[in-house]
């Protein structure tokens, strides 16, 4: 028995239990999305996603609510294009999106202005590179809490990662901002394999960006935090 | 570095060790009482302990603003900064203790002895300007005479209706004023079905701000499948200009917990919490010294088959949002919950949850003993009762007011002695009424116009008005809303717990362009910005607190244009 809906004015048939998301695409309609990874569970964090359900009061996230019977669903209303252009427009104010190539696209696709928000204080924290495998860069981390999940239940168990801060101040931290060397990080590398901006870098690539040789490559060393240049 | 005696922290954390992960609020708070802030190695300590790994010990210390993981002043001086302490003076205050100890706010004195904190709302608004001293009440402050009230806050109660508020205004009310738990006696001779049945004929719907019928709440709950269920009560009251729970609690904590007693064998549950504001440390042993009352009377503990334990916040408005409430009992930081599943199945420890507000909790006992019928007969048929009204700001007479539900805005007014009705008499001291605003901080402004509106759900919400926690904070003609806004986006912006993208980057964006609105430096496009990054977090966000974090300012604009168009 599958469930039927309507998306964008085109009936769909669904699996019971489908998502918005999933159900969208399978009507060949794209929605966005930033926090989403198939690989960690969707806490629903930034809300790119949503769409306009008819009957409901406020915008709903279609990475994690499910198809329903007789659901009338828009995904490019008035009110779902503002919300997405004004969420992806206050992210350019407050992270470096330079290597988030995904993220920019959308910039371009919803007309999101990077400047939009003048005066703005962005979140700008110093590279660390305090061990031998990568290299982290919390000025481009957009929060999709990916690193401390997979670090954690959905994956492996460490828990290496938290958060210190709160609001617009949170940041992804090791208990007391220790060094990863000495946390519980098993340097397993999942964290940089699931993250979505170059926050999380492997060092040899961002030595080969900075236009460094091998050789250099192998006699840089871990150490401290180096101030961002 | 460690000239930390770590010696005494295994006993301080023993009772916590059986609690496991949810013995971490209270582990923190007790080795941060014994050694005034929480150091790499008693965070490493605590984690080992309770068996919680380091990085999120860490991340819950950070979480938590009364948490400090860096040393402090031996003294905690937190002055309120928020609307209704600003209108008396607040700034005033804080600047002149600042300049007293040589630092400035959020700072230590270089000796150690104190630590200045502008601190949000701490639910003292009707005593304003109020400060949190160590862990007393310091209120009415006045810097021109000298004259400040230190120790356990005063309960200013007025209005008509003495029923909820019957027991206060006197000091604590003791089990032996309180009386035998009658309510609970004749609740426990009916059938859980039966009690449920009264309390929603009753119509008795949730005061903590969404308006939810407390009877549907509690048969969800009741209905839900499993044995092990809770009932809690949300004593987190943190939305500014809100009091009226402080008050309920410190002289009449039986009426809720014999509320939440009544649940429990509504529901079903054998256990129940208490999750009490950080910023209210002094009602802690009224609570606790009630408790036991009520366990030797046999009311709770022991054959009884339900008890209640205290949980103490610790900073952090958020964790007054239900599943962020039993995030922070759990020993998490406090990010609600994708809702569904909703608390009455998956609540507190995953388990059904029943829910309530203290005033919610507060009118159960009231509606058992009169009966539904009775009950009903006070307010209005749509929304029957009494409810406690928290007015602050510019009135002669602020405080926390019971009506029946139908009595107009302007009749309270009338009683809090706070609109003049014609100008010219003494223009000193009596101001015209500018603006009311409802509802706390995720709330609306009311104007003049609608002074005739009724004070029921019904009414409010066709006038564009949310009840939300009760707050009536009146601002007289002299006073500069744009201050107010920029008050409120500040205090959205330092509780935000940064879960989803609106609320977390909105909220800051909000504050910088309502500073720049007070400040004078007004861009071209802020009002835009203003309405777009409002309605994002409005339609966007994933929990209550970024849903109305633009509701204010969105409704200032609405009714008051003029003070958006960039002029001073
Ligand atoms: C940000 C936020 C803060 C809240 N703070 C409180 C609070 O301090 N006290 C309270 O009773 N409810 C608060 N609520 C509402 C609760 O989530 C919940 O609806 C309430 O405790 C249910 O009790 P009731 O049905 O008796 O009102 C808050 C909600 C949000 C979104
Ligand atoms: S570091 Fe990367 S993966 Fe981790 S939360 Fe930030 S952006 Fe996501
Ligand atoms: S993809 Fe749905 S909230 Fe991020």
């Amino acid at each position: 028995m599958g469930i039927q809906l309507e998306i964008d004015g085109q009936p769909v048939t669904v699996e019971p239990g489908t998502t918005l998301l999933e159900a969208a695409k399978q009507a060949g309609i794209t929605v966005p999305t930033i926090c989403w990874h198939e690989a960690t569970t969707s806490y629903a964090l930034c809300r790119i996603c949503v769409v306009e359900v008819a009957g409901m009061r406020l915008l709903q996230p279609g990475c994690i609510v499910e198809a329903a019977d007789g659901m009338r669903v828009q995904t490019r209303s008035e009110r779902v294009v503002r919300a997405r252009k004004t969420i992806l427009e206050m992210l350019a104010s407050s992270v470096d999106l330079s290597d988030s190539p995904d993220i920019l696209a959308l910039m371009d696709e919803y007309g999101a202005l990077p400047e939009r928000f003048p005066e703005a204080e962005r979140r700008e924290v110093e590279l660390m590179d305090d061990n031998p495998m990568y290299l982290r860069d919390y000025s481009k981390c957009v929060l999709c809490w990916r690193c401390v999940q997979v670090c954690a239940e959905d994956a492996q168990y460490t828990f290496a990662l938290s958060f210190s801060g709160r609001g617009y101040e949170t940041e992804i931290a090791t208990f007391f901002d220790r060094p990863m060397p000495a946390t519980t990080c098993v340097f397993c590398g999942q964290c940089v394999g699931v993250c979505p901006t170059g926050a999380l870098k492997p060092k040899r690539e961002f030595m080969l960006e900075q236009g460094m040789g091998p050789e250099e490559i192998a006699v840089m060393s871990s150490g401290r935090k180096r101030k961002r240049t | 570095m460690s000239e930390i005696n770590l010696a005494p922290l295994d006993k301080i954390l023993r009772p916590f060790v059986p609690l496991g992960r949810s013995g971490l609020l209270p582990a923190l708070h007790a080795a941060q009482k014994q050694y005034g802030w929480l150091s790499e190695e008693i965070a490493a300590g605590v984690a080992a302990a309770l068996g919680v790994p380091l990085a999120d010990v860490h991340g819950v210390i950070e979480f938590y603003s009364l948490f400090y993981s860096a040393p402090v002043g031996r003294r905690m001086i937190r002055v309120c900064a928020d609307p209704a302490c600003a209108l008396k003076g607040a700034d005033d205050l804080l600047a002149h203790l600042c300049t007293h100890h040589g630092i400035q706010p959020n700072e230590t004195t270089p000796d150690g002895s104190a630590t200045i904190e502008r601190s949000p709302c701490l639910g003292l608004c009707e005593q304003a300007p109020a400060i949190l001293f160590d862990d007393q009440a310091e209120t009415n402050v006045d810097l021109k005479t000298g004259h400040y009230e230190l120790g356990r806050p005063r309960s200013p109660v007025y209005g008509p209706l003495r029923l909820l508020t019957r027991n206060c205004g006197n000091g604590t009310t003791f089990l032996a004023g309180y009386g035998a738990y009658a309510a609970l006696q004749k609740a426990l001779k009916m059938p859980p079905a039966e009690v449920i049945a009264e309390i929603k004929a009753s119509g008795l719907v949730g005061r903590g701000g969404a308006a939810f019928p407390t009877g549907v709440k509690w048969q969800g709950a009741a209905d839900a499948p499993g044995e092990e269920k809770y009932v809690v009560c949300n004593a987190d009251e943190s939305e500014p200009g809100t009091f009226k729970d402080r008050i309920l609690l410190l002289d009449d904590p039986h009426s809720t917990i014999e509320g939440m007693r009544i649940a429990a064998h509504a529901i079903g549950a054998t256990k129940g919490y208490i999750y009490l504001r950080g910023e209210y440390p002094y009602i802690l042993p009224v609570l606790e010294s009630a408790l036991n009352e009520a366990r030797q009377a046999g009311y709770l503990g022991g054959a009884s088959g339900f008890d209640i334990e205290v949980r103490l916040g610790a900073g952090a408005y958020i964790c007054g949002e239900e599943t962020a409430l039993f995030e922070s009992i759990e020993g998490k930081r406090g990010f609600p919950r994708v809702k569904p599943p909703f608390p009455t199945t998956h609540g507190l420890f995953g388990k059904p949850t029943v829910i309530n507000n203290v005033e919610t909790l507060a009118n159960v006992p009231l509606i058992l003993s009169m009966g539904a019928a009775e009950y009903r007969k006070i307010g209005t048929e749509k929304s029957p009762g009494p409810k406690l009204f928290c007015v602050s700001g510019d009135v002669k007479k602020p405080g926390l007011y019971e009506l029946p539900f139908g009595v107009t805005l302007g009749e309270l007014m009338e009683m809090a002695g706070g609109i003049i009705a014609d100008a010219g008499t003494d223009l000193e001291t009596d101001k015209r009424m500018q603006a009311v605003l409802f509802g706390g901080a995720a709330g609306a402004f009311a104007t003049p116009e609608q002074l005739d509106v009724k004070l029921t759900f019904e009414d409010l919400r066709a006038a564009g008005l949310p009840l939300g926690s009760g707050v009536v904070m009146v601002f007289d003609e002299s006073r500069d809303l744009r201050d107010a806004l920029a008050r409120l986006g500040k205090f959205f912006a330092h509780e935000s717990c940064g879960k989803c993208y609106p609320c977390q980057m909105g909220t800051q964006r909000q504050m910088e362009i309502l500073e720049r609105l007070v400040n004078g430096n007004w861009l071209p496009g802020d009002a835009e910005r203003l309405q777009d990054v409002g309605w994002t977090m409005t339609d966007a966000s994933l929990c209550g607190l970024g849903q109305t974090a633009a509701a204010a300012v969105l409704s200032a604009m609405k009714q008051f244009p003029a003070l958006f168009d960039g002029g001073r």
